[in-house]
């Protein structure tokens, strides 16, 4: 049997969907739990570190200029860069270290 | 917040632009991958604007490539966007208590990596119109990098791929980093992060699991141990309304 395509994707959106959102609706209060509390504190910080290493020396074709970039990413970000700035610069290092690697 | 709406806004936008930018390129690369799946270009920007993920699309792309059951699909995007429950759970937090029902339909639609650490690193209460300006960068994108992706395929210099595609990246560094800085609990993850998230891309079985299986694997086993070890200080998340440039380059609030 043939599947639509249209359906393959209004499946996959609903069920994005209802992982975004259900716990942003079901969740009105701030949380009592101190254990919880602190949990979801740390979550952002882990996560973000956790997508950003190793895989940012697997995006770019030359490993040792994704690794340039995530320390000289993580020194301009130290020294008060924002967002912006820090992703500028750390597409300018990839660019740059490709042209020798 | 009234008066604050059109500035929210106006941030919002600001901070979305480079990851509307860095969108662009990397949803190039799955345009070509929906190409090779039998998508054509307007299904490309459907599967993007409704879905917003990449590790999820791609693996409902590659479901779709095989014809397999509807079932299916639902399971495998279940699993590869599993962690953005987290991130909304996280979210929750950062809305004001009174925050109501439209707004949080709306500011749920685009809970993505990249727009969830922008939002995490503003202070004091999240301002829905930060989100949406945001959002408004951010999802076209998305959406028209995948289709143009599917109609132009290998237009972009890889060179030129390779340099954008550390942007997100980047911007993941500029989120985490400077409440590293100032909170020693948060240095010390992160660097253990880094090097659990190495590990079980290089160890046997664990790194034949998908890239977002091992992401929230390794985001509730560490939150969990720091949560235990060094619970976070009582405290209510300041009250602020006042979204201003200043606030804007503070970087993430310890509430």
């Amino acid at each position: 049997m043939t599947h639509n395509i249209y359906i393959y994707i209004l499946i996959m959106a609903a069920v994005s969907y209802a992982i975004r959102v259900l716990p942003l609706t079901l969740i009105r209060k701030p949380l009592e739990n101190q254990f919880l509390q602190s949990f979801l504190y740390y979550v952002p910080y882990v996560t973000l570190a956790v997508m950003t290493f190793p895989a940012i020396i697997h995006a770019t074709q030359s490993p040792i200029a994704g690794a340039l970039a995530l320390i000289i990413g993580i020194a301009a970000a130290w020294m008060g860069a924002g967002l912006l700035p820090v992703a500028v610069i750390c597409c300018a290092v990839v660019f740059v270290a490709e042209f020798f690697l | 917040m009234n008066e604050s709406k059109a500035q929210g806004f106006r941030l919002g936008m600001r901070d979305g632009i480079p990851i509307g930018l860095g969108y662009l390129a990397v949803a190039f690369s799955l345009g070509i991958t929906a190409r090779n799946a039998g998508l054509n270009a307007f299904q490309g920007f459907l599967i993007s604007i409704l879905n917003n993920a990449s590790a999820g699309e791609y693996a409902g792309i590659t479901v779709i490539a095989a014809n397999a059951a509807y079932a299916e699909i639902a399971i495998v995007t279940l699993i590869t966007n599993a962690r953005y429950l987290l991130m909304s759970c996280a979210m929750s937090q950062r809305l004001e208590p009174g925050l109501s029902l439209g707004h949080r339909l709306l500011m749920g639609f685009d809970i993505t990596d990249e727009l969830f650490g922008i939002a995490i690193a503003r202070p004091g209460y999240l301002n829905p119109y930060y989100t949406y300006g945001a959002m408004l960068m951010a999802m076209p994108g998305w959406s028209i990098g995948t289709s143009l992706g599917i109609i132009a395929g290998n237009i972009l210099p890889e060179r030129v791929v390779s340099a954008l595609s550390v942007a997100l990246f980047g911007m993941f560094l500029a989120v985490i980093i400077p409440p590293a800085r100032k909170n020693k609990v948060v240095a010390v993850l992160v660097a253990l992060s880094f090097a659990a998230s190495f590990a079980f891309s290089v160890l046997p079985l664990v790194s034949t699991l998908s890239d977002g299986t091992r992401t929230i694997i390794l985001t509730v086993v560490i939150s969990a141990g720091a949560a235990l070890l060094f619970p976070v200080p009582r405290e209510k998340p300041a009250a602020k309304s006042d979204f201003t440039e200043s606030d804007a380059e503070k970087g993430a609030s310890h509430s």
